[in-house]
């Protein structure tokens, strides 16, 4: 069997004829597979929902509890026949309950990596290289511009911000799942102890990752009376709400936004972003390259993202690769709270 | 070199004019010479490096990196020395000839590019690179092609620069143009270690006044009394100070822009013209014009000249320079800016009668005894005084009898007032991904008018515009696009556009010139995005037709370069 012939681009999203189902539709299916809780991968309505049981409890706490007709857990590492095919998911290191999904079938191995990243994250389990035949891949940050830099010394930027301006409020945007738990298990392991405040719209996610033993330390949500109190302290909001009346309400707040997108400075000044940390939670370039290259997939189909750089590089190694142009990821962002422009970062 | 990459980074992301100057005033404070001078040269545009152009820096990262990466990353970043910054490939630890040397100092780096040749300058930069990081690569670059648009302007350069001692700015300005990076003198004289530097400038540049627009008064009709207000055209070129005096009985003339780049260099016919005229001495706010027969030419021809590189005597006759004065800031050794405007006008007047009218004349008066009037002055040009330099006319400018000349945008002083631009109803076909910070919308958006074709109407494109609309507008345009594309061609996409089903946008552009590299024949000068129309069906949108008799009707010379 081809690869082609199991794995087909459908309007709802990747298909998988031998197994009959979708992975990570953008259309309501009967049988999906989900690889992680963003909004773009995960939508509300389908049939039944494979997916880890972290993944699945995001998805009940965006969508409530009737998400989906028949939500099944996915065990990791767990080989499960559907079909004709057998899946297994394994960690993707993305965010909590991430998962790359491999498809055996036909005598052909294929990951479909979701969303993934190699670097540090306190609160998920990390990524696992699967050697496979075709090897399918996000491009968020597809381009040699993109390296993220030590973890550390993006946290200690806003830790000696915040001993310069004592008395300003420091307002972080993040997305509101993953992006905003990591960095306040990064703050924690930085030694920052102070209670770290939080929008309202991030408060259930955050609840859940403590709920699931994600040590955050204490966590408050801001009451909105309160803002002009919050001087000196680290708040944490979705991005859509830094340039908000929401967020200059606080004492002379000092903007800051933690996204692989800071990396370019044209980004961070269109946000008005006076303080960006260059923190993600997607791969960079390099380690695009380095996983591709683990992996040891003699082809690399490239989901979304910056698509042509990454099949040029490729090719250039001697790989197979395609772009995939699948409309719905990246572009409508991940966060429902922020539901423009970019992909979750 | 790594405090001055600090700086700027945060100069970069700092809005604050405040903020911005207290990190400026802080590092002047802080830095040792000669390195702050450098610094501040290097924040004001005062030092420039004939051996370090952007082909230079290219070919380094074209012997680093793949081209078709390369190409990708700077059309994603948008900014050549910023993509090379991210994308250098620094070397590892530990092989030969990396044992992690010192990243360099500015003064070195600005005393090896005056001293190093052509040939050895490759291997230097190189060299730094490789011990700099993001930041810093980034910093350097800037640095040397000249390009530290940081948004800190010259004027505010020299506003830190006082601050350190307490002093006025302007008398900063006053001692500045006769003074050599890395001011030590200066900054001796300024922390009151040594006398005020000697070589006083003969001939220095005054920080402009400029204008609110007229209708951001509110009501302004009933506000503002015409009988307290003088008018004039607002001549389409580009506004400069024209200065000349004498320093030990030598004469120095200079032209400045309105920021304060001398631009000299350009336009030696009207240097040699004001050096040599001996009753021009004193300063003059003008617009420079391209004079043919005494008569005004477009800005398309003015451009056509500023894009020459080499000013031959072929560009000189053919393009003559010509200053036309608004306002005289000093005659002889006297400051008129505390004048009042009437008295200053006066003044110019007679100044202006002194010269060579064909490299200096008056910008007329356009009298009016109410708002109606001046309306009418504005809509008609021709009819109203400009004869047949009414295509240069951009607009009036209205200003206050009493008003001194004050720098910067004082308040209630000086409008403007623009007349209004070509409008028409285009249907949007294709959309580009924007560069730099607008690379995750789709922000280029090319339009087009229908016209008959072989097969009933079909719409022809007739000009791209990216800008105009707000940024709440952008992201209502880029999600149309994002839903309505058809088809795509790398960071083009193709956007419904059929009689029924489309969107339309109203364009306002300034002109309208005929072009042979356009399919429909005619170029647009400044499209934009004046509205939105996702009122209107596609069908009712504008026809070629309405262009063609827009170009019958105001005719502009085609131009050569794009
Ligand atoms: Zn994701
Ligand atoms: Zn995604």
């Amino acid at each position: 069997m081809r690869p082609t012939d199991i794995l087909k681009i459908t309007p709802q999203g990747l298909y998988c004829a031998p197994g009959d189902f979708h992975i990570d539709p953008v259309r309501p299916v009967a049988q999906a597979l989900v690889t992680h809780g963003h909004s773009d991968h995960a939508r509300p309505g389908h049939g039944s929902v494979l997916a880890t049981t972290e993944t699945l409890r995001i998805m009940a706490v965006r969508y409530g509890e009737g998400f989906c007709g028949t939500a099944q857990e996915a065990r990791l590492g767990e080989s499960v026949a559907i079909g004709d095919a057998r899946v297994t998911f394994r960690p993707a290191g993305h965010v909590l309950g991430s998962a790359q999904i491999l498809i055996e079938a036909g005598g052909c191995r294929i990951v479909a990596s979701g969303d993934y990243k190699r670097a540090r994250d306190p609160t998920c389990l990390p990524f696992e290289p699967i050697a496979c035949d075709v090897f399918i891949t996000e491009a968020t940050f597809g381009l040699p511009v993109f390296r993220h830099p030590d973890l550390a010394s993006e946290v200690r930027k806003l830790l000696d911000s915040l001993a310069l301006f004592p008395d300003r409020a420091h307002i972080v945007g993040a997305y509101a799942l993953g992006k905003a738990q990591r960095l306040m298990a990064l703050l924690r392991e930085a030694g920052y102890d102070r209670p770290i405040y939080v929008h309202g719209a991030m408060e259930r996610l955050t609840d859940l990752y403590k709920a699931e033993g994600v040590p955050l330390g204490e966590v408050r949500k801001v009451v909105a009376a309160e803002r002009g109190k919050l001087g000196g302290e680290i708040v944490i909001c979705p991005p859509s709400a830094i340039q908000d009346l929401w967020a200059r309400r606080f004492p002379d707040p000092v903007t800051s936004f933690a996204s692989g997108w800071m990396r370019v400075r044209a980004r961070a000044r269109q946000k008005g972003v006076e303080l960006p940390l260059i923190v993600s939670d997607h791969s960079d370039w390099d380690d695009l390259c380095a996983t591709i290259r683990e992996t040891g997939a003699g082809e690399v189909w490239v989901t979304h993202g910056e698509e042509d750089a990454l099949v040029h590089w490729c090719r250039t190694q001697g790989l197979e690769a395609r772009p995939l142009h699948m409309i719905g990821y990246g572009d409508e962002g991940d966060d429902a709270d922020a539901p423009r422009e970019e992909p979750a970062a | 070199m790594n405090r001055f990459a600090a700086l700027l980074d945060r100069l970069a992301y700092e809005p604050r004019r405040n903020a911005k100057l207290r990190l400026a005033a802080a590092y002047l404070r802080e830095t040792p010479d000669p390195d702050r001078g450098y610094a501040h040269a290097a924040m004001t545009g005062a030092l420039t490096f004939r051996n370090a152009k952007p082909a230079l820096i290219r070919g380094l990262i074209a012997e680093r990196t793949d081209p078709v990466l390369f190409g990708l990353s700077y059309d994603y970043v948008g900014d050549l020395s910023e993509t090379v910054a991210l994308m250098w490939p620094t070397p590892q630890a530990g092989a030969p000839g990396h044992n992690r040397p010192p990243a360099p100092t500015l003064t070195e780096v600005v005393e090896t590019l005056a001293s190093a040749s052509r040939s050895e300058l490759p291997a230097r930069l190189a060299g730094w690179l490789d011990h700099l990081d993001e930041i810093g690569r980034w910093a350097l670059l800037k640095l040397i092609t000249g390009n530290l648009r940081i948004g800190l302007s010259a004027r505010l350069a020299k506003t830190a620069l006082a601050q350190i001692g307490e002093m006025e700015p302007n008398a900063i300005e006053e001692v500045w143009h006769g003074l050599e990076p890395p001011y030590e003198s200066l900054f001796a004289w300024i922390e009151g270690r040594g006398p005020r530097p000697e070589s006083v400038d003969p001939a220095p540049f005054r920080p402009p006044m400029l204008s609110h627009p007229l209708e951001d008064v509110t009501d302004f009709r009933a506000a503002l009394d015409p009988a307290s207000f003088s008018a004039e055209w607002k001549w389409d070129g580009i506004r400069v100070q024209a200065v000349a005096g004498f320093h030990e009985g030598r004469k120095t003339a200079r032209l400045y822009s309105r920021t304060g780049e001398e631009i000299s260099g350009a336009f030696p016919d009207l240097i040699d013209a004001l050096s040599g005229d001996p009753h021009f001495v004193g300063a003059i706010d003008g617009e420079l014009l391209i004079l043919r027969d005494g008569r005004v030419q477009s800005f398309n021809v003015l451009q056509q000249r500023l894009n020459r590189k080499t000013i031959s005597p072929k560009l000189i006759h053919e393009f003559p320079a010509h200053i036309r004065a608004y306002d005289l800031l000093a005659e002889g050794e006297e400051d008129l800016r505390a004048l009042p405007f009437a008295e200053r006008r006066s003044r110019l007047e007679a100044f202006v009668g002194r010269l060579d009218p064909q490299r200096i004349d008056l910008s007329p008066i356009v009298g009016f005894p109410d708002w109606p009037a001046l309306e009418a002055a504005r809509a008609d040009p021709a009819g109203a005084g400009a004869g047949v330099d009414a295509e240069a006319v951009e607009g009036v400018m209205v200003k206050r009898l009493d008003s001194p000349y004050v720098p910067g945008r004082p308040k209630g002083l000086w409008f403007k007032w623009k007349r209004d631009p070509f409008v028409v109803d285009a249907v949007l076909m294709y959309a580009q991904r924007g560069h730099g910070k607008r690379s995750s919308f789709y922000s280029d958006y090319t339009f087009g008018v229908w016209r008959q074709g072989q097969a009933g109407p079909e719409l022809v494109p007739v000009g791209k515009a990216y800008f105009g609309f707000t940024d709440e507008e952008l992201a209502q345009l880029d999600r149309f696009v994002r839903k309505h594309t058809t088809n795509r061609f790398g960071p083009v996409r193709e956007v419904t556009h059929t009689a029924d089903a489309g969107l339309v946008l109203e364009v306002a552009f300034e002109g309208l010139q005929r072009s042979t590299r356009h399919r429909s024949g005619v170029a647009m000068r400044f499209p934009r995005v004046s509205r939105i129309r996702w009122d209107k069906p596609p069908r009712e949108a504008d026809r070629i037709e309405t262009l063609e008799a827009l170009l019958a009707t105001y005719p502009e010379p085609e131009t050569t370069d794009p």
